[in-house]
């Protein structure tokens, strides 16, 4: 059956028209001449003030990216990236490394505040002191102009900076991680991305901290034809705890832009890494002029015992998306989870999934999906559940559902599923989503209406995701969310 | 990477050696069979990298090339033919091949006409106009090589509902391994209806390298129930591919038993051309040693308010590899389609391994698609409730074993006989397995 009017009303409301944060700040920028060349990367090498073993690392990336081809296997379908027509470097002129927010280009703040982001501690704290805070690092194009509450965090010995910073500050800790999830030579954007990475974040979570506060980091590209590469690594040493958040805007323009980032996360001994994004580029426009390439690698080191790393992303924006946040569950008893919901409009290609690579033994992982495709949008959803020889015990399940509003639209599932373990057990599912008529029966004669009733269920029915969110991505996603797959075909 | 030009294998090599000696002495069409060997050529054996041949590398398991089988004597036929088929109690009207070549044929049942392929393709019958109703499948490279070298085989017209069963036979023997290449193309007109066995049997030990292919073409209202067993020996490669074209209303279901081989591919495209039609394809397979096993399927709805269901379930025991891979594609007109696709497979041993890929390809908004996929070992709560009852492990293990299979070996299958042949030879591959 078709998908029910309410879930069509939420979906137009976020159409690719609809965009709210289209909006260009006007700001002097500091850019290396555009196009990609061993010099090039010297450059950024030497604006971020990088150690020799970075920029050796990086030309090497550079060397082997030289040598790679584009994947083509994905589900999507653009122009050909013209490599060399993109900066790779704009950075918005600071004085160098500004000391407080007073430093940093008032337009910059504006742009910040106009996304609704909180930049200003003493904002936050003025007034009654809210229960959740956020320590924000907003990365503006090519670099990171501002993180928060560093000093508290800090003082618990979580270290949040930007990556340069890191590089600079804690090669030690950089040196050992950096690459260990996501090799160079992983694949040709994660390789181009070693070569020119730009900023990024930089987590460490000390043994036995629990991370006082969310962390998040805000990116926004700026720029004209410039490509924003950004690499996170966070760390979370053995028994700690870190939740991570990310969001991510850019403005309308008729041109495309190439986001390439990559994402590591390692999880040590009975470590836990929440990562969670909402993920917002600009779509395009209705007949899928402009919007952002979000090529993106994202993968988590479940290396300790019983680590758990849990990935949960709302996809609405980017005109293509090509991403499959993974989890390698090495250690044993390590657990992986993947929480997803994608929603496409206009003319947007979404190929996102997982992978859930079960090494250890007893790993356990679970994936729900839920992608959403209208207008003349594809959505797919591509996975792979793998367990090895000695992956004895390893638990999978799976359940993604897909739903289409229109028929020019398209919905695609593509799991593959390997096990080379007799007690390993994976279930695959994807399932159409009825309400049960006696749930519907049970509320109804509780005294509610049968609207009420069914969005009730609904919200049951999402919980597993909406439960994963932090707080206050749970407010700005709760209507996505509570979405109704009601109608979907599997 | 940069695009780099295979070299050509040893058997890539040899199958066009073998093309270029035997073209002229095949029968039929010479340029056909060479526009389809060029395609197949043209990419070369299958490999990992291609995608719908990612887990059956066939490239680097197809070293050698045997000889096309030469047309058997009567002796060769009367031995090869002496064994029981395994549907002899099902009593069908048989046609028999050997090595390839049609050997023996009954009187065939009222509404049935059948002509040998070889001879088909010689006089150039206009129902060969059919073949390839399935575009989808023409790339590919078994059913390309299958077009290229094809021998023989029978086209049955099928004009009526047909009492009684027809049953297609195929044999291979002889002293040293060889390749086979046989066609089949059953046109079922309007409210016609058959049902149709068929079985491919060699004796264990020789590499044979049999490559078969059956198109169906089926009329409005018209009904088809087929059951294909794949018996053959331990160390045979083996290809075979089916295709379904189907019009309204129609009902069409094929199974395939895999019993044999060492390694085998089972290929199948249903397409559902005509509204209101259902189809289901199932499959059981049991492995053990080092075997490997490919069913690969492709439905796609073209029409509305189509009901497709797939059912596969596979065993894997000793170091064995089975895989499964489906797509239900769904075209933008195809509103209300039904489609229902399972594989299921349970693992016997520590060291068997199963690859799942059930895909979904969905451009209409109006309807239901479920795929499901498990894999894991025998139940033990299941196993424990046997064995406290009695039972010692092996047979509580069979037991489950045998309804695991069961399902797909004879669940919805209006023929007790022939359900009841093929439950024999999964008894049998439990039995073997001990």
């Amino acid at each position: 059956m078709p998908a029910v009017q309410e879930t069509i009303d939420r979906v137009k409301a976020i159409d690719v028209d609809q965009y709210k944060y289209g909006f260009e700040t006007i700001l002097e920028v500091d850019k290396a001449p555009k196009g990609l060349s061993e010099d090039i990367i010297r450059f950024i090498s030497a604006k971020k003030g990088e150690p020799a073993w970075m920029l050796d690392w990086r030309l090497d990336a550079y060397k082997r990216w030289q040598t790679m081809q584009e994947p083509n296997w994905a589900r999507v379908s653009y122009d050909k990236i013209d490599y060399n027509d993109i900066y790779y470097y704009a950075a918005p002129k600071l004085n160098a490394a500004p000391k407080s927010l007073d430093e940093v280009d008032p337009e910059i703040l504006k742009a910040y505040e106009k996304l609704g982001i909180p930049l200003r501690e003493q904002e936050i704290l003025a007034g009654v002191e809210p229960t959740n805070r956020v320590a924000v690092d907003a990365v503006f194009d090519s670099v990171s102009v501002a993180t928060t509450f560093k000093k508290e965090l800090a003082e618990a010995g979580v270290i949040f900076c930007s990556i340069s910073e890191a590089i600079r500050e804690h090669p030690e800790l950089v040196r050992k991680y950096l690459g260990t999830v996501v090799p160079v030579t992983d694949n040709f954007f994660a390789t181009l991305n070693a070569a020119v990475f730009t900023d990024g974040t930089f987590v460490y979570v000390p043994k036995g901290v629990r991370c006082p506060m969310e962390l998040s980091t805000y990116f926004r590209i700026n720029e004209k034809n410039t490509g924003q590469f950004e690499r996170t690594l966070i760390i979370a040493d053995e028994g700690s705890y870190v939740s991570y958040l990310e969001g991510c805007t850019a403005p309308q323009r008729d041109e495309n832009q190439l986001h390439a980032a990559v994402v590591e996360l390692i999880a040590l001994d009975d470590a836990e890494i929440k990562y969670s994004t909402v993920q917002n580029w600009y779509p395009g426009d209705a007949n899928g002029k402009g919007g952002i390439y979000n090529f993106v690698t994202k993968r988590g080191d479940c290396r300790g015992k019983n680590s758990v790393i849990t990935w949960t992303q709302v996809e609405t924006g980017s005109a293509i998306t090509w991403k499959y946040p993974s989890c390698i569950l090495r250690g044993d008893g390590s657990r992986g989870e993947f929480y997803s919901i994608a929603v496409s409009n206009g003319m947007q290609q979404v190929d996102s999934g997982t992978k859930m690579i079960h090494l250890g033994k007893n790993t356990t992982s679970r994936i729900i999906s839920k992608g959403i495709s209208a207008g003349r949008s594809q959505n797919t959803y591509r996975g792979l559940v793998s367990a090895h020889r000695k992956a004895s015990g390893a638990r999978n399940f799976t359940n993604c559902d897909s739903l289409l509003i229109g028929n020019q639209c398209g919905a695609h599932t593509v799991p593959y599923i390997e096990s080379k373990n007799a007690s390993a057990v994976f279930e695959h599912e994807a399932t159409t989503s009825k309400i049960s008529e006696d749930q519907l029966f049970y509320c109804m004669q509780r005294g509610l209406d049968e609207e009420e009733a069914t969005a009730l269920i609904v919200n049951g029915f999402v919980k597993d995701v909406i439960q994963k969110l932090p707080m206050e991505f749970a407010v700005e996603a709760q209507k996505l969310i509570a979405i109704s797959l009601e109608g979907s075909v599997g | 990477m940069a695009e780099i030009a295979m070299m050509k294998t040893q058997a890539e090599t040899a199958l066009a050696d073998l093309f270029a000696r035997s073209k002229s002495l095949l029968p039929g069409d010479a340029r056909s069979r060479e526009d389809a060997f060029h395609r197949f050529a043209v990419k070369g054996l299958p490999h990992r990298r291609v995608e719908e041949w990612k887990y059956t590398d066939l490239r680097a398991l197809m070293r050698e090339v045997a000889p096309l089988a030469a047309k058997p004597d009567a002796a060769a036929i009367e031995a090869a033919l002496a064994v029981e088929s395994v549907f002899a109690a099902a009593e069908p009207a048989t046609i028999a091949f050997v090595n390839g070549h049609l050997a023996k044929a009954d009187a065939m049942p009222d509404g049935v006409a059948a002509v040998s392929l070889a001879q088909a393709l010689a006089e150039g019958h206009p129902l060969l106009s059919k073949l390839g109703a399935v575009s989808d499948a023409e790339g590919n490279a078994a059913y390309a090589l299958n077009a290229a070298f094809m021998t023989d085989g029978v086209v049955l017209h099928v004009t009526k509902r047909v009492e009684g069963r027809v049953a297609l036979r195929f044999v291979t023997t002889g002293a040293s391994a060889v390749s086979t290449a046989t066609r089949v193309l059953v046109v079922v007109e309007e409210d016609a209806a058959i049902s149709l066995l068929e079985t491919h049997e060699s004796a264990n030990g020789l590499a044979h390298q049999p490559n078969d292919v059956v198109e169906f073409v089926v009329g409005d209202r018209a009904e088809v129930a087929h059951v294909r067993l794949n018996a053959e020996s331990d160390a045979a490669l083996a290809l075979s591919t089916v295709t379904a074209h189907l019009g309204a209303q129609a009902a069409f279901g094929s199974r395939n038993i895999v019993a044999g081989s060492g390694l085998s591919r089972h290929q199948v495209w249903m397409t559902f051309a005509g509204a209101d039609t259902k189809g289901a394809v199932r499959g059981a397979t049991m492995l053990g040693g080092s075997q490997h096993a490919d069913t690969t399927l492709v439905v796609n709805h073209l029409a509305t308010g189509c009901e497709s269901r797939e059912l596969f379930k596979t065993a894997i025991d000793g170091r064995a590899t089975g895989v499964f891979q489906g797509r239900i594609n769904v075209a933008p007109q195809a509103q209300k389609t039904d489609g229902k696709m399972m594989s299921a497979a349970v693992l016997l041993s520590e060291e068997g391994t199963m690859m799942n890929k059930p895909e979904l390809e969905i451009f209409a908004d109006d309807v239901q698609c479920a795929h499901g996929a498990t894999c894991g070992e025998l139940d033990d709560d299941l196993l424990f409730y046997l064995m406290a009852r009695g039972l010692p492990r092996p047979e509580a293990e069979a037991l489950l074993i045998e309804s695991f299979l069961g399902e797909a070996v004879e669940e919805d299958l209006d023929d007790a006989i022939v359900g009841e042949a093929l439950m024999g030879i999964v008894e049998a591959w439990l039995k073997k397995r001990g």
